[in-house]
């Protein structure tokens, strides 16, 4: 086996780690984690292609991986505020709760309204997003 | 496979593997920046000693502290809930990861782009990067810059406080 295909082995089963953990885990902050985890697994890749492929020295693969770096941080940052704000309107970050198939009534499509007028009135609540 | 590049790999995986599995959050993020610290350590050994400090300042410095203190607002640390999604979804999940693993290995091993390797390359210094930073990729930095000073303003404009009764 050659080196690169040893990274690329090693990549893939961290992608494959990520992603097993943005599928199955509950909470909103570990489904991030297993994005971030994908993404640096990406980043491997790149480094990998950088170091063992032709024309390293025009450093492509590293200037790649710096922006992609970048965009990982901004990523992060917004998501963490994103799961922040639904958290302060719906009181967990529990996903099976926010998708509503959980043992509760808490549904993405009523976070922006209070979810206890939708218990307990039994009508859809009004949208006033205007 | 040197022993130094198994040790490195073998440290990131058991630290994603941990920090997907474990049960509570705050052990998840802790095993998060083993991974992250490991994968640094991944990147110097492959020669990019840039990246690999970029990687510790980055991921174990800012993304892990902010995660950390995502948990700690949202009391993650102390729910009941059991950690992971219901056995369906679970196996699934598991099911669909375990398959693209298997796909992209056979595709390493099958792939005709991947030769043996070639020369070693000279370690490039941080001048070159620079220079290359600041010479043809000047116009995607400047973007990258422009979209972190959004992605900032962006994030504290989405976790602000609301005011109540502010319409």
């Amino acid at each position: 086996m050659t080196p690169l295909a040893e990274c690329l082995l090693i990549s893939s089963m961290l992608f494959a780690v990520g992603l097993a953990g943005a599928l199955t885990r509950r909470n909103a902050i570990l489904v991030l984690v297993g994005i971030e985890l994908m993404l640096n697994a990406a980043n491997l890749n790149f480094v990998a292609f950088w170091r063992f492929g032709p024309h390293s020295e025009a450093l492509t693969g590293m200037v790649f991986v710096l922006f992609s770096i970048a965009v990982a941080a901004a990523e992060a940052a917004v998501g963490l505020a994103l799961i922040l704000a639904v958290y302060r309107h719906a009181g967990t970050t529990d996903l099976s709760r926010l998708a509503g198939n959980g043992d509760s009534t808490y549904s993405v499509f009523t976070i922006g309204v209070f979810p206890e007028t939708t218990l307990s009135a039994g009508v859809p609540p009004k949208n006033d997003c205007t | 496979m040197t022993a130094s590049f198994l040790i490195l790999a073998s440290l990131t995986l058991a630290g994603a593997c941990a920090a997907m599995a474990f049960r509570g959050l705050v052990h998840c993020a802790l095993a998060l920046v083993v991974a992250f610290a490991g994968l640094g350590a991944l990147y110097l050994s492959l020669g990019a000693q840039f990246l690999g400090l970029a990687q510790w300042l980055v991921y174990v410095g800012a993304v892990a502290v902010l995660i950390v203190f995502a948990i700690l607002l949202t009391h993650g640390a102390d729910t009941g809930l059991p950690a992971l999604s219901a056995p369906p979804l679970r196996i699934t999940g598991i099911l669909v990861a375990v398959a693209i693993f298997a796909i992209l290995s056979w595709a390493i091993f099958h792939s005709s782009a991947i030769r043996p390797a070639g020369l070693p390359v000279s370690q490039p210094t941080v001048r070159q990067l620079g220079a290359v930073l600041m010479g043809s990729y000047i116009l995607p930095l400047e973007v990258i810059g422009l979209m972190l000073t959004a992605a900032l303003i962006g994030a504290v404009i989405v976790a602000m406080k609301e005011k109540q009764g502010a319409e």
